[in-house]
């Protein structure tokens, strides 16, 4: 008999052990806790056998695609109502404090949309290159699959990721502060082997690209970017793109803002001038503080954040042998070193890179230390692999003002308090 | 040996060096076979109708532009069926919609306001983005005499125009200029030190830490119960 069968005919004597199971681990849980060998009574959830030692779990295929524990379901992806005025052109963040490693889940992956996440039927899609070409032509999607294919692993972060602490410390919680960003492997077609079949004309300098969704969201993309590594990707960590990352495809644009990746990509359209559209005017340009505003700001800056202990993440123990942990990242290359202080920046020590180093990609990065159980204020620096430094949250004001929104790279603080709880907070 | 013609010979040796250098890339960068010039016999041409069809974009120097014509008054009837309901009868913006009309001298200030008459560089982006994702829910569903009108009405509302006669159409468009175009630079970054700068500090950075700031007395975090006070940056 399955453990599922036999839970739907348990008997009252089951249901009682359980019970009794359940007061007994959460009486004796002070005494393991606080204690040690010496103790001789021993910990439930070793002295009892339990369900699902003595019953046969559930057998093959009772979820034909996988799904996380039960126990994990706070993990998912979150938004903040009052940022928007719409659902349909709003974000959502993805839980970084949940995560490990340098690779996002897909179906964690920060979701931003301008008109709702377009459900394309994969038959009726169409990718159109016109413009200064040689020859205009249209690919389906099966059409992309017989090219030659390439794999990369890039973060995709939105340029307002931590937008709205440029202010001041607002939001409590790495995913709200800090995830506007996700990081996976996509395969797919390099642009410039599509763009060599319909053949650049010699005043080729700039390529639009345009999604298929309710936005019609476009982009100017300048031809020296789309020849080196933009890719029209088809699957993210090995599977179809999430239709709320693009399905059935998406341009990649490594390094740079997120809003240049065009989900839903119907149509690339080769010029010799940029575009301005409304995404690269209205938006995206960073209004400094003498009234001026930069433009094309593609690249993503050196960043980082601890996102264990963060404010959805305390410390459940009140001392002694602790991890720090956090991602790090750069539109310009490789992360070189990461830096963590324990003093809100005061003095700085070597955190430990682990996993793989990849060019514009998240880096995982650890601090493990023995904690005196006293307050901290917790911050993380990086230096990636063209001499850029994180800067301070005042280093950036002073060279930008208050008002720029986007690409906030500035070093945050967490208040890590005795009772292991953490806020986020500003110093001086 | 002439200079010039040591010059030409250093010439052919480093584009001999060039091609052998091309030649030994190419051999051990098996990760992507096709070569530039070989086309795959993948695909289709695009029709001319085909691309009729979704080639909507406008440029700042008219590209893009189609037939038609409009003017403000018009416009306003357009506006208030199509667009009133969330930026308001004179595109002040309702609620959280963004207003399209105001704003001058706001961008110094700490509620910069982004609209055509205070902010966007070109009058082409309206066109590109109104006829492509306006009205929101009912996209690329107007006709080019609507979009003129309606962008001639919001040009009214930006003090703009003041004539709301004026016929706004292929011809005309490019003569308009907006106020804030010479206000946009180029990206000028890093703005902030690098290790040219010097190796970041390591010990005694800084005096004594203060916090000085706390999210928690704000308290807009999803679950908090005040989300009134925190400026947003989507929109």
């Amino acid at each position: 008999m399955s453990r599922r069968n036999k839970q739907s005919s348990e008997t009252d004597s089951a249901a009682t052990r359980r019970q009794f199971l359940k007061s007994s681990i959460a009486a004796s849980g002070a005494l393991v806790a606080g204690s040690s060998i010496a103790h001789a009574k021993a910990d439930p959830a070793i002295a009892y056998v339990q369900d699902w030692t003595r019953y046969l779990g559930d057998g093959v295929n009772a979820a034909p695609y996988g799904k996380p524990s039960e126990y994990e379901k706070q993990v998912v992806r979150r938004n903040v109502e009052w940022l928007t005025a719409s659902a349909e052109s709003s974000v959502n963040f993805t839980p970084l404090h949940e995560l490990d490693g340098i690779i996002t889940p897909n179906g964690l992956c920060f979701e931003r949309h301008h008109g709702g996440v377009a459900e394309v039927e994969p038959d009726l899609y169409r990718l159109m290159i016109n413009g200064l070409v040689e020859e205009p032509l249209v690919f389906t999607i099966d059409d992309l699959k017989r090219f030659p294919r390439k794999n990369q692993i890039n973060f995709l972060e939105c340029a307002a990721n931590s937008g709205m602490e440029w202010r001041g410390a607002q939001l409590n919680g790495c995913q709200y502060t800090h995830g506007m960003v996700h990081n996976v492997m996509y395969t797919g077609v390099p642009l410039k082997i599509l763009l060599d079949q319909a053949g650049l004309k010699t005043n080729a300098k700039w390529v639009m690209a345009e999604g298929g969704d309710a936005s019609g969201m476009n982009r100017s993309i300048p031809m020296f970017k789309a020849l080196d590594d933009c890719m029209i990707a088809f699957k993210m960590t090995g599977e179809a793109l999430r239709p709320e990352q693009g399905y059935p495809a998406r341009l990649v644009v490594p390094g740079w803002e997120g809003n240049m990746w065009v989900k839903w990509i119907r149509r690339l359209e080769v010029g010799d001038e940029p575009w301005h559209a409304r995404e690269e005017t209205s938006k995206y340009t960073d209004l400094l503080e003498n009234g001026k505003a930069r433009r094309f700001t593609w690249e993503m800056d050196c960043k980082s954040v601890i996102t264990n202990p963060s404010p959805q993440a305390p410390l459940k123990h009140k001392s002694g042998q602790t991890v720090i942990t956090g991602l790090a990242w750069s539109g310009r290359g490789t992360i070189k070193r990461v830096d963590v202080s324990l003093d809100g920046g005061r003095n700085w020590i070597p955190a430990r890179l682990d996993g793989p180093s990849l060019d514009k990609s998240l880096h995982r990065f650890y601090y493990d230390f023995d904690w005196n159980g006293e307050p901290l204020l917790l911050q993380s620096r990086a230096v990636d692999s063209t001499g850029q430094i994180q800067p301070t949250k005042t280093e950036l004001r002073n060279a930008r003002g208050y008002n720029s929104i986007y690409h906030n790279n500035a070093i945050q603080t967490w208040h890590l308090k005795k009772t292991g709880e953490v806020e986020n907070v500003e110093v001086s | 040996m002439s200079k010039s013609l040591r010059a030409g010979q250093m010439m052919l040796a480093r584009t001999v060096a060039a091609v052998v250098l091309l030649i030994s890339l190419a051999a051990c960068s098996a990760a992507i076979a096709a070569e530039p010039d070989k086309r795959l016999g993948l695909g289709r041409p695009a029709t001319p109708e085909e691309i009729r069809a979704w080639d909507i974009d406008v440029r700042p120097d008219g590209m893009g532009l189609p037939e038609g014509k409009g003017n403000a008054a018009k416009g306003e009837t357009v506006f208030a069926a199509k667009c009133a309901i969330c930026h308001g009868d004179f595109a002040e913006g309702l609620d959280r919609w963004p207003s399209l009309a105001g704003g001058l001298d706001t961008l110094k200030t700490q509620d910069p306001v982004k609209t055509i008459g205070s902010y966007w560089p070109y009058l082409s982006t309206a066109y590109d983005y109104i006829y492509r994702a306006m009205p929101y829910g009912n996209a690329q569903s107007l006709k080019p005499n609507e979009v003129y009108s309606i962008i001639a009405y919001i040009l009214l509302m930006n003090d703009i125009i003041q004539d709301d006669q004026f016929e706004l159409s292929k011809t005309t468009f490019t003569s308009i200029r907006l106020p804030n175009e010479q206000n946009f630079i180029e990206d000028n970054r890093p703005d902030t030190p690098t290790l040219e700068d010097g190796d970041p500090c390591m010990k005694d950075c800084k005096p004594d830490v203060e916090v000085t700031m706390r999210a928690r007395v704000l308290d807009v975090t999803p679950q908090g119960e005040d989300k009134e006070a925190a400026k947003g940056a989507i929109e």
